[in-house]
């Protein structure tokens, strides 16, 4: 079955401008080959910390930033391919639903401006037709018809990310991107939004890549999960596989990091040495070459994504 | 034993075009010498707020209305601004969220410690110096002399908040108050930065108060636990104890709310929405998003009971000493 | 030990959207003082004929260079005619120079320094040169120099005034525009699938204006300044018509010979109104922000 989404080595490298670059030119390697597909239905979370290049790739997908290699295939349809005017017509088909919930609703406009906009973009919809479709939305993210006349100060945070859903929903898209939906969130509103987003998808049939740096959410929400270092996906699995038994060093690191809202659970920490590298610098081999407890001489050879197990992926020597 | 900190009835209140922000409504904690605190709640549940009436950081529109601030035997509330100069820094220090914003972005960060010890410690500049260094190498910074030299955007985030914690540490505070030490931080430096922070805290023998919003830090580091829900503290008790006997319903929906990476787990949310400060319910807060509310509830605050030893509610529902 | 008593001032107070609106309006006095001297100037210059009895052309030899009475309030010029109202007909023509250079100063500045800020690249390098080629002339002068050039009528004074003030308004939207697309909103747009036009035109300029609100106030002082500095040297308004400046500089010649009212009236609307603009800006620029409208 064809995917819904195929990503294929997508790079995306941003030039550095600074005095003698010309001379040796440097580029941050915020994407550096990034493979993955996803299918309808299927919820595939992207997980690292900043730096990894995870919002890139978000933004890759939905084009508000062209890659500088590889390919985008979104149902069968290479969006390179695409001029601007196809390819904003086909973005009624793959939304975004940003992180920020203040800074994504445009002060000056009110929610029923906000959320109209991708219907008459994309529909042929007008007058009362369009206005009555924007309350249904509304309620289908559970938000009030009054709230419509309303402008992004006068909600709540956990009301305006429901706007930010509701806008992105609009058009009845096939693949919604989450970049880090509930992080700007309290505690108590994320498991709301949360718990939204999984009714939506499955009353509507969506497919996400669900960003976030929350571990514990993306474990919630997603069937697969792949884990970004410094550009490159360094282990991918389904869910239950990665959170049971990660492969990968980083992944392990990472999982053991996570605070556990337990004070009986001690878990081993495996700690890296160090901080991040630059982007700028990748190290050459094995990208947490220098910082891995575990590392050997052969993690100087650059490593690439190996199937260790029936749809375990891992990107490590010593797996 | 009189304990380090002892607040008592603390009610803060802002003035504002709209009318009166009760941000903090008879707020009551306790902290022992050389004990790390928790205070947990929400964002605009008043724990920030309650951080700076300990240091009398507030300032008008803002006021502290009531209460009573006893920090080492000391009233903090009828302390005179050059006494609580003295105070801030030297025995009570607070680290703060956005490390690097908290930094002075025109002074190396080095010479910023040595200020701070200059002041506080009466050291001359070499001494003031030495113990500089030994600070940024006691917070597990690599090379202390390099980066003594450098800017605050030079350095990670990570390591400007542990240049911060070298900083609030310097003097040997009794009393060192973290509000929000690792948000916004990277999970593994999180961790570092809270590993630091207990080491530290033992070692130095300073009590810390850490306010967050993450019960996951909470349980990880902390010997007793406050929770705050729209200004007011409506449970507080051993770390153990507040984790597997909740009593308060809404550390209880907190509780359930979470998601977690140990176990499978259904979330629910905690019905309604965090009160209005403007217009905040009488009584208890709690009670319009509670389960088991009744009509005393609205009445007035529920008084702070204690259901066990070291273990403390505000909620009418409790069954006090049946736990 | 001491517990402060609760009732020491804590006075919990709620208050209505519309009472918090005035309450911060209220903060700023100077400013809604100024706001209502320029209202009633705007009013007074709609209802100009109406409100004088005397005609400010027609001459009356008999009562030249009275001083201020009951029956010419303002006293009289050398023509008998009647200051007062010849002051009330001049505001017309300040108020509209002030008006009009600035809308057109504003549309071409705002275009200007919205493209240059989203396109970014070589359209704002071009752009930002001309404008700065513009300013590196003192303002004044330049106008000097335009109506000189085409001949100094009403239209010419205003397009003068206004070639002035674009640069202000390009730079100023330029910087917001800066800001304001790297903003998330922004991002939202594009991915709901808005042309660049739309993106700018109706999500981000409605964003930049703010600053210009207070800009645009400050400058319309300052043309009334130009346009009465311009007529002053004869290079403005062309006379019979009425206009401040250039009854100020008829009225210098008088201070001598002691008819003082000649130019201190003219010269006191003319502070009256330009300090008015300049206090009016922040108030302005606060009401129609949708966060203030005590919504």
């Amino acid at each position: 079955m064809t995917p819904l989404l195929a990503v294929d080595d997508l790079r995306k490298h941003f030039p550095l401008r600074s005095p003698g670059a010309w001379l040796r030119p440097a580029s941050v390697r915020a994407v550096d080959g990034v493979s993955f597909a996803l299918h309808a239905g299927e919820t595939l979370g992207l997980v690292g910390e900043s730096g990894c290049g995870k919002s890139t790739v978000a933004r890759c997908l939905v084009r508000t930033l062209d890659p500088t290699g590889g390919r985008v295939v979104f149902d069968g349809v290479d969006l390179a391919t695409l001029e601007d005017e196809a390819l904003r017509r086909r973005r009624r088909d793959f939304q975004m639903v940003f992180q920020d919930p203040t800074a994504s609703l445009n002060p000056r406009l009110t929610v029923q401006g906000m959320v109209e906009e991708p219907l008459r973009l994309h529909t042929d919809l007008a007058g009362d037709d369009r206005r009555g479709r924007v309350v249904e939305i509304l309620e289908e993210v559970g938000l009030e018809a009054s709230l419509a006349r309303r402008y992004p100060h006068q909600l709540s945070g956990g009301q305006r990310q429901r706007v930010n859903i509701a806008r992105a929903i609009a058009t009845r898209p096939r693949f919604l991107v989450l970049d880090e939906p509930t992080s700007a969130l309290d505690v108590s509103l994320r498991a709301r939004v949360i718990l939204l987003l999984a009714e939506l998808r499955a009353r509507l049939g969506l497919t996400y890549l669900f960003i976030s740096h929350d571990l514990s959410t993306v474990k919630y929400l997603s069937n697969r999960v792949a884990v970004m270092y410094l550009g490159a996906i360094v282990e991918e699995a389904s869910a239950t596989d990665l959170f049971a038994r990660p492969q990968h060093p980083y992944t392990r690191a990472l999982l053991s990091a996570v605070p556990v809202p337990d004070p009986d659970v001690r878990r081993d920490r495996l700690v890296l040495h160090g901080e991040p590298p630059s982007p700028i610098a990748v190290p050459t081999g094995c990208r947490l070459r220098g910082r891995c407890p575990l590392a050997q001489p052969i993690c100087a050879e650059p490593v690439a994504l190996r199937e260790i197990a029936p749809g375990h992926r891992v990107a490590c020597h010593l797996v | 034993m009189t304990p380090l900190l002892d607040l008592r009835d603390v009610t803060v209140h802002f003035d504002t075009d709209e009318g009166t922000v009760q941000a903090v409504d008879g707020a009551s904690l306790l902290v022992g010498a050389g004990e790390i605190v928790g205070l947990v709640g929400e964002s605009g549940s008043g724990k920030s707020v309650t951080a700076l009436a300990i240091l009398r950081l507030i300032r008008p529109p803002g006021r502290i209305v009531a209460g009573a601030i006893e920090f080492d035997g000391r009233d903090l509330l009828q302390a005179s601004e050059d006494e609580m100069r003295r105070i801030r820094g030297s025995q009570i220090s607070m680290v703060f969220q956005s490390p690097r914003t908290s930094l002075n972005p025109v002074i190396p960060v080095g010479r910023q410690i040595e200020r701070l010890l200059r002041v506080h410690a009466g050291l001359d500049g070499g001494g003031a110096r030495r113990r500089a260094l030994a600070m940024l190498a006691e917070a597990g910074i690599a090379e202390p002399e390099r980066r003594a030299a450098q800017y605050p955007h030079q350095l990670s985030g990570g390591m400007c908040q542990r240049v911060m914690i070298a900083m609030a540490l310097a003097a040997s505070p009794r009393l060192l108050i973290a509000d929000e030490p690792t948000t916004g931080l990277d999970v593994s430096i999180a961790a570092q930065i809270l590993d630091l922070l207990r080491d530290l805290g033992r070692r130095t023998g300073a009590a810390i108060l850490l306010i967050t919003h993450d019960l996951g830090v909470v349980a990880g580091i902390c010997d007793r636990v406050a929770v705050m829900h729209a200004g007011q503290i409506v449970e507080s008790a051993g770390v153990h104890r507040l984790f597997k006997q909740p009593a308060h319903p809404y550390t209880r929906g907190l509780l359930r709310s979470v998601p977690r990476l140990d176990r499978d787990f259904t979330m629910e949310p905690i019905a309604g929405a965090v009160p209005s400060l403007l217009d905040p319910p009488p009584g208890c807060r709690f009670a319009p998003r509670c389960a088991l509310a009744m009509d005393a509830c609205t009445a007035c605050r529920p008084p702070i009971v204690a259901v066990a030893p070291g273990h403390s509610v505000a909620c009418l529902a409790v069954e006090g000493a049946r736990r | 030990m001491s517990t402060l008593a609760s009732v020491s001032g804590s006075r919990v107070v709620r208050r209505s959207p519309r009472a918090a609106l005035w309450r911060r309006l209220r903060r700023n006095t100077l400013s809604l003082v100024a706001l209502g001297v320029l209202l009633l100037l705007t009013a007074m210059a709609v209802l100009a004929p109406t409100l004088t009895p005397y005609d400010p052309d027609a001459p009356d030899a008999e009562h030249a260079l009275q001083s201020p009475s009951l029956r010419h309030w303002l006293g009289t010029d050398i023509y008998g005619r009647d200051q007062l109202t010849r002051i009330v007909h001049a505001s017309r023509i300040d108020l509209l120079v002030a008006l009009g250079a600035t809308a057109m100063a504003l549309s071409t500045g705002v275009v200007l320094g919205a493209v240059a800020g989203y396109r970014g690249g070589w359209t704002d390098q071009l752009v930002m040169r001309a404008i700065d080629a513009v300013m590196a002339f003192p303002s004044f002068i330049l106008a000097m120099g335009i109506t000189a050039a085409l001949g100094n009528n009403t239209l010419n004074v205003i397009a003068a005034i206004a070639i002035t003030h674009v640069p202000i308004y390009a730079r100023l939207i330029r910087g917001e525009m800066l800001r304001v697309r790297e903003m998330e909103y922004a991002e939202a747009a594009r991915t709901v699938g808005n042309r660049p036009r739309r993106i700018v035109f109706r999500h981000l300029l409605p964003n930049c204006v703010p600053p210009v609100i207070v800009q645009a106030t400050l400058a319309m002082g300052f043309a009334v300044l130009t346009v009465a500095a311009l007529s002053f040297i004869g290079l403005g308004i062309r006379p019979p018509m009425s206009e401040w400046g250039a009854m100020t500089a008829e009225g210098a010649g008088y201070i001598v010979s002691g008819e003082w009212w000649l130019f201190l009236f003219p010269g006191v609307a003319i502070m009256v109104t330009v300090l008015s603009f300049n206090l009016v800006g922040d108030t302005l620029r606060d009401l129609l922000d949708p966060r203030m409208r005590g919504l």
